[in-house]
């Protein structure tokens, strides 16, 4: 009997990279020109408007720029990672099939669940990386502690593209569903999140939408360890769990679906 | 030669009220190419999800290799080639990374891979596509690859599912063709189709399936000759003529079947037969003798003809 190789999601990882390669410069364009739009159009512009009017105190006592920079950050790591375990989950079970190709070798489900993951990861470094970089050469980093912006969103990131993982994975209809996700989940949460405003200043009966998204808790983390944003401890700790446990709980769902799907 | 790689005793699966393998019994031996005949929805396919260790049986025996694949899935497949029905090969990638990459997930060191991927591309004979993108390739270069992909690991037994459905005749010979080559080479092979010239080509023995029960096993000519007559004269009398005549038809052959547009005669000498009829003043618009088939076989066992 031949042994089977350990640890074989590196390998579903691999061929994940490869596919990656080949939408190298896609990939490149969205971690870039998405910043550049959001910076040039909302940080620049209404910023600007938004300093002069506040006078020297800025928004939550920084330049509106610092202040919506983690919001940006956190939201191009989601985008970017749930890219990467949506398309290529609906792929493998229902265009391509090539997770039952897959399935027919020594893998299991959950190595081929975990190294979409592990890659969807990949995706988040390079994206937040590059986002970053941009920032930064727009001078809106140039705080002590403003890398450490990147962690909550990489929390961000890898929060969303496991609930993503699992929940693409148990699709049997890929059209309306991520359409209706796109349009009616991630598009609100992205404006309703305390992105471009302090959620305090929202009406009180739409402020549970941003309590709710995880969105929220990663940027109003990623504002506490940037710039120092006024958090007490048990909200720093509530953001950190609220994000690790949609990492556990999606992963955890993700193997089980794609286990099930794939042994009939 | 007699060491049995694959044995299943009262093989059983169930979907809900389903039952899509009825208690079957069968076993393979090593080096022998082995064939599931049946119509669509016979049960095949899900025999062979389970001999693929990727379906679960739901009562009865089998053993792959000696091992049972509910406690040894992942090692059982280490040493099978698996060719799905429907291709399902990375479209995006060229030929050579879906050979490379599937070599990876069976644990196979990258240079290991390296070193066989042009005697697979030379057997596909996809060489000039070795770094074509698979969505350009036809569909019978995909069905080539996807064999050369399940061959990447040396397996011990190759199991191709449906080889040939959707392939144009001459794609069909090309394929049948590699798969001959490598029955040659003593690889076993485990198929399943509802071609009966399929089956014939490539199958030294086949069980015939209908509605998840086998009806019967053998070698492709000893089903013939236990099932059927040496050969077979086919007459059409056009219109509603066929049902009419045939009564008048029996005392010139062994048996027959009356088909919505024609007469099957089976008799060991067709050519007599056809003589005796004419001469006694019956004149069908159309006859044709041939020599017996598994379809002829399949008829026989189920009143139904195979491809409806």
């Amino acid at each position: 009997m031949r042994t089977v190789a350990h640890f074989g999601s590196r390998y579903v990882l691999q061929s994940r990279l490869y596919n990656m390669s080949k939408f190298f410069w896609v990939i490149l364009f969205h971690a870039v020109a998405n910043p550049f739009l959001y910076l040039v159009a909302i940080g620049v512009g209404v910023g600007n408007l938004v300093d002069n009017n506040m006078g020297s105190t800025g928004v939550d006592g920084v330049r509106y720029l610092v202040f919506l920079a983690p919001a940006l950050l956190a939201n191009a790591a989601v985008q970017g990672s749930m890219d990467e375990t949506i398309f290529p989950t609906l792929g493998g079970f229902m265009w391509e099939k090539t997770f039952f190709g897959i399935r027919s070798t020594p893998l299991s489900g959950r190595q081929i669940a975990i190294g979409v993951f592990l890659a969807a990861m990949v995706r988040n470094f390079l994206t937040v990386l590059i986002y970053y970089g941009v920032l930064y050469a727009f001078g809106v980093m140039d705080g002590v502690r403003a890398w450490m912006t990147i962690p909550s969103a990489l929390l961000a990131g890898a929060a969303f593209s496991a609930v993503m993982l699992a929940v693409a994975g148990g699709a049997k209809n890929e059209d309306n569903f991520f359409t209706f996700v796109g349009r009616f989940v991630i598009q609100p949460m992205f404006f309703l999140s305390g992105t471009f405003f302090p959620i305090d200043s929202m009406p009180i009966y739409l402020r549970w939408i941003g309590w709710i998204s995880p969105l929220w808790h990663a940027t109003d983390l990623g504002r506490y360890l940037s710039y120092g944003h006024a958090t007490p401890t048990w909200l720093v700790v509530t953001h950190i769990a609220v994000l690790l446990t949609m990492i556990g709980a999606g992963l955890l769902t993700a193997v089980r679906v794609f286990e099930r799907r794939l042994l009939k | 030669m007699s060491e049995e790689l694959i044995v299943a005793r009262g093989l059983r699966k169930e979907f809900g009220e389903f039952t899509a393998v009825d208690g079957i019994d069968f076993s393979v031996k090593k080096g022998e190419s082995f064939g599931l005949l049946g119509p669509n929805g016979a049960g095949k396919s899900t025999t062979m999800r389970i001999i693929g260790a990727t379906s679960q049986r739901t009562s009865g025996s089998i053993t792959i290799l000696g091992k049972d694949p509910e406690e040894f899935g992942p090692q059982i497949r280490a040493h099978l080639g698996v060719v799905p029905q429907k291709d399902n090969l990375d479209e995006h990638l060229t030929v050579t990374e879906n050979l490379f990459l599937y070599g990876r997930y069976f644990g196979l060191p990258g240079k290991v891979i390296r070193g066989k991927i042009d005697e697979l591309l030379e057997f596909a004979q996809l060489t000039e596509k070795r770094d074509a993108k698979v969505e350009s390739l036809s569909g019978g270069m995909k069905r080539r690859l996807t064999i050369a992909r399940a061959l990447v690991s040396d397996p011990d037994i190759l199991m191709l599912d449906e080889p040939t459905t959707g392939l144009d005749p001459q794609a069909r010979h090309i394929l049948w063709d590699r798969l001959f080559r490598l029955k040659e080479r003593g690889v076993t092979l485990v198929i399943t189709t509802h071609f009966m010239d399929e089956a014939e080509q490539l199958c030294e023995r086949l069980v015939v399936m209908d509605h998840g029960k086998i009806m019967a096993e053998g070698s492709p000519t000893d089903l013939i000759k236990e099932y059927s007559s040496r050969e077979v004269l086919e007459l059409r009398f056009g219109g509603d003529k066929n049902e009419e005549i045939a009564s008048q038809l029996s005392s010139y052959c062994d048996r027959l079947e009356v088909l919505p547009d024609r007469v099957l005669l089976y008799a060991d000498d067709a050519e007599g037969a056809l003589e005796r009829i004419m001469s006694a003043g019956m004149h069908p618009r159309t006859s044709l003798v041939r020599r017996s088939s598994l379809e002829d076989v399949f008829l026989r066992l189920t009143g139904r003809s195979l491809v409806e």
